[in-house]
């Protein structure tokens, strides 16, 4: 069974309730219209951008090619993890924390499923190599986003409670364990509630994807299946990255705690 | 030769300081707000970034592990911090009845110790700071501002308990804005003005 294919006048006929929600901000004064408008053609462009640029590496099969489009994938999810944090390391610390946990994560994870259970030939063929390694940067950004906050946030308010223990000689790992655990914890529990759910209270994305392409509904959950592991997997390891090379940068060789190499955003 | 020897103690904030205090003796420094008291007992506690030497008898602070140098030389702070909800939490079990016998020289109950941090007073914090440093047996404590919440009868009990410890051996860093305890207990006396002691 082949993919029914949407023509442009499908995809008008359904832009229609995006006017629709235009209408509805004018007439009840939401003053949203204008953001809506930019979101939709935002996101139809960058939809559609990336078409054509998979297209492009698809065809081609290049692995310098996939490599580079994997890459810059994930450059701009640990620029995304480096700056959501309300606090962040001095001379751009936050993009070495972030790019360390997103780059080793995903590059773990997504080299195992694809020589281990999906086993494309080549294992690098980009039809799946790219879009795995998308969906596990959004879980890897999210884990390491939430640990990096934690930390981050936690030091900076627990100070006095850290500097107790260590001037009392207990060393800046035990000062710290409560603040890691605690970040660790807050990052592992939306991949957990994800596999709760899964199913459930939602169909997955990719799963409802497969389906509407022709797949049988149990080969679709089976491949949800192994993406939930996958995702599970690599969101905890880039938390536990984050947590272990934003802890090294806040401390010394004397360990002491260095918030002299905090700044605080500032807030708009 | 014992007793805690500092010399070109600084940091790019202060210094830098010479000092040197013999077993059983007390250095009160005085001096206003902001004239760097805190920094110089978090610098002898290798707290913040800081060159120098610093000795306690033979041991030499690089020589020996940040945590190691101190548990040796314990910082109590003005205003310390805890972390855990109760009291008891803050003493490792050994310790415990050396705990409760301190605190009870200081005006403390045992109830003070099995009960939770957000329920005591200021002072009762200060107090209890200086018996988690204590029962963890340091040769020397650097105290700041260890008396700045105590009302009049606790200051006097203080200083006595902090007197009788000094003929135990201990060395005391002593930093205060109180010149009557700076005068009752200190053998060696600085002042501090702009981030150095005054000639």
């Amino acid at each position: 069974m082949n993919p029914i294919l949407l023509t442009a006048p499908d995809l008008l006929t359904a832009a229609s309730l995006i006017v629709l929600d235009g209408a509805l901000s004018i007439a009840l004064h939401l003053d949203l219209h204008w953001r809506l408008a930019v979101a939709t053609a935002r996101m139809v462009v960058q939809l559609l951008l990336v078409g054509f640029v998979l297209r492009l590496v698809f065809a081609r099969a290049d692995p310098a090619l996939t490599l580079l489009v994997v890459l810059v994938m994930t450059a701009i999810a640990a620029r995304e993890v480096a700056a959501r944090p309300a606090w962040r390391f001095a001379r751009g610390g936050n993009l070495i924390v972030g790019g360390a946990a997103v780059a080793s994560a995903t590059a773990l994870t997504s080299i195992l499923a694809l020589t281990t259970a999906i086993r494309p030939t080549p294992w690098y063929d980009p039809h799946y190599a790219v879009p795995l390694t998308g969906i596990i940067l959004g879980n890897v950004l999210n884990g390491a986003s939430i640990a990096l906050d934690g930390i981050l946030g936690g030091v900076a308010q627990q100070r006095a409670a850290i500097e107790a223990r260590l001037a009392l000689g207990d060393p800046f790992r035990l000062a710290t364990r409560a603040l890691r655990a605690d970040s660790l914890r807050r990052a592992m529990l939306p991949a957990i509630n994800q596999m709760s759910a899964a199913g459930i209270i939602t169909l997955p994305g990719i799963m409802t994807g497969q389906i509407i392409a022709g797949m049988d509904p149990l080969e679709a959950a089976k491949y949800q299946i192994l993406l939930m592991f996958l995702l599970t997997g690599a969101s905890a390891l880039a938390a536990v990255v984050t947590v272990v090379v934003a802890g090294r940068r806040l401390t010394d060789g004397r360990e002491r705690l260095r918030l002299d190499r905090l700044r605080e955003r500032r807030r708009t | 030769m014992t007793g805690l020897r500092i010399h070109g103690l600084r940091s790019a904030l202060a210094g830098p300081f010479e000092l040197e205090v013999n077993a059983g003796e007390c250095a009160a420094v005085t001096g206003p707000s902001g004239s760097g008291k805190s920094l110089f007992l978090r610098m002898i506690a290798d707290l913040d970034p800081n060159e120098g030497e610093v000795a306690l008898g033979d041991v030499a602070r690089g020589s020996v592990p940040a945590p190691d140098w101190r548990r040796r030389a314990v910082y109590v702070a003005a205003e310390p911090g805890w972390w855990d909800p109760r009291v008891e939490a803050h003493f490792r079990r050994q310790d415990a009845e050396a705990a409760v016998a301190l605190a009870e020289t200081l005006g403390l109950t045992e109830a003070h110790l099995s009960g939770e941090v957000s329920r005591l007073s200021t002072g009762e914090r200060q107090r209890l700071a200086l018996v988690r440093a204590l029962v963890r047996g340091p040769e020397a404590l650097l105290l700041d501002e260890p008396t700045g919440a105590l009302d009049r009868a606790s200051v006097v009990r203080a200083a006595a308990f902090l007197a009788q410890r000094k003929r135990d051996g201990l060395i005391v860093v002593l930093v205060t804005h109180d010149e009557d305890l700076a005068a009752q207990l200190g053998d060696v006396r600085r002042r501090m003005q702009d981030r150095r002691f005054a000639v």
